[in-house]
């Protein structure tokens, strides 16, 4: 009878969209999942960074609509210039994470050095750079220096 | 465990995602080439006005890059979104509208990129 006192086995399943929120993520599996939501942003938002290659470089008449969407905005103002700068600003912080998140991926594939340790402290660097990069771009955009 | 690779190696299927694997750091290699090779015209070139930027694009050289840029873009974007849609979405009709749509914006933004460079 003794076998019956067992504890019970751990269940692992797997994770259903209602608990996400109830598991704590490690910063390596922040920059995991951020990785796959910034490429789905810039997948998504591609025909607008196509329309602003496409505007700045085509002729003199583009690019002035190209800086126009930015400062007056669109359709007589009813979309805000703001409102593309976020949106911009969106795009460059999806590049900046998937980028820094990409080039962290190279470095552990090319040197096969992979630890718990360095997981969470590239991990760290990557957000830091990423975020931070984006807090001084952002400011540019927005005209504050 | 039993050998399981070589000659002994169990079939699964067509593919074993070593290509894709692989194409995924190759084009990622590339695009982060491009960012440099970018950065560098646009920072040590003085302000930035139309004339400069469309200049940039007008070298012979920088249309080559970009062109094969835009090619590695629509690869490693198709090869991350399947994964995604292989991930979360598991009807098969769903799935594959899903991978429809996404070749089919791949394609056409791909398309028109290429279609902006080679005008100038």
């Amino acid at each position: 009878m003794a076998e019956n006192a067992k504890p019970p086995r751990p269940v692992y399943r797997n994770i259903h969209v209602t608990d996400i929120m109830s598991y704590r993520l490690p910063p390596a599996g922040i920059v995991s999942i951020l990785h796959r939501i910034s490429g789905v942003i810039m997948f998504l938002l591609m025909p607008f960074i196509i329309w602003m290659f496409d505007t700045s470089v085509t002729s003199e008449i583009s690019y002035a609509q190209f800086t126009a969407i930015f400062s007056a905005g669109c359709a007589d103002g009813a979309v805000p210039g703001w409102f593309f700068k976020l949106i911009a600003l969106g795009l460059i912080w999806a590049y900046l994470h998937h980028f820094t998140a990409g080039v962290r991926h190279l470095i552990m594939d090319a040197t096969h050095s992979v630890s718990k340790e360095q997981g969470k402290s590239t991990a760290i660097i990557t957000l830091a750079l990423s975020i931070g990069l984006t807090v001084i771009l952002g400011a540019k955009l927005f005209g504050l220096f | 465990m039993s050998q399981n690779y070589g000659t002994k190696r169990v079939v699964t299927g067509a593919s074993y995602g070593l290509r894709d694997w692989m194409a995924q750091r190759v084009t990622a290699v590339l695009m982060a080439l491009f960012t440099v090779v970018l950065l560098v015209q646009v920072i040590f070139g003085g302000p930035v006005d139309y004339y400069r930027w469309s200049a940039i694009f007008s070298q012979q050289w920088m249309k080559f890059l970009t062109f094969v840029v835009i090619l590695a873009i629509l690869y490693h974007v198709w090869v991350g979104v399947r994964d995604i849609f292989m991930d979360y979405i598991k009807p098969v009709g769903v799935r594959l509208s899903l991978h429809v749509f996404a070749i089919v914006w791949l394609v056409g933004c791909a398309g028109w990129a290429i279609q902006v460079l080679w005008r100038l």
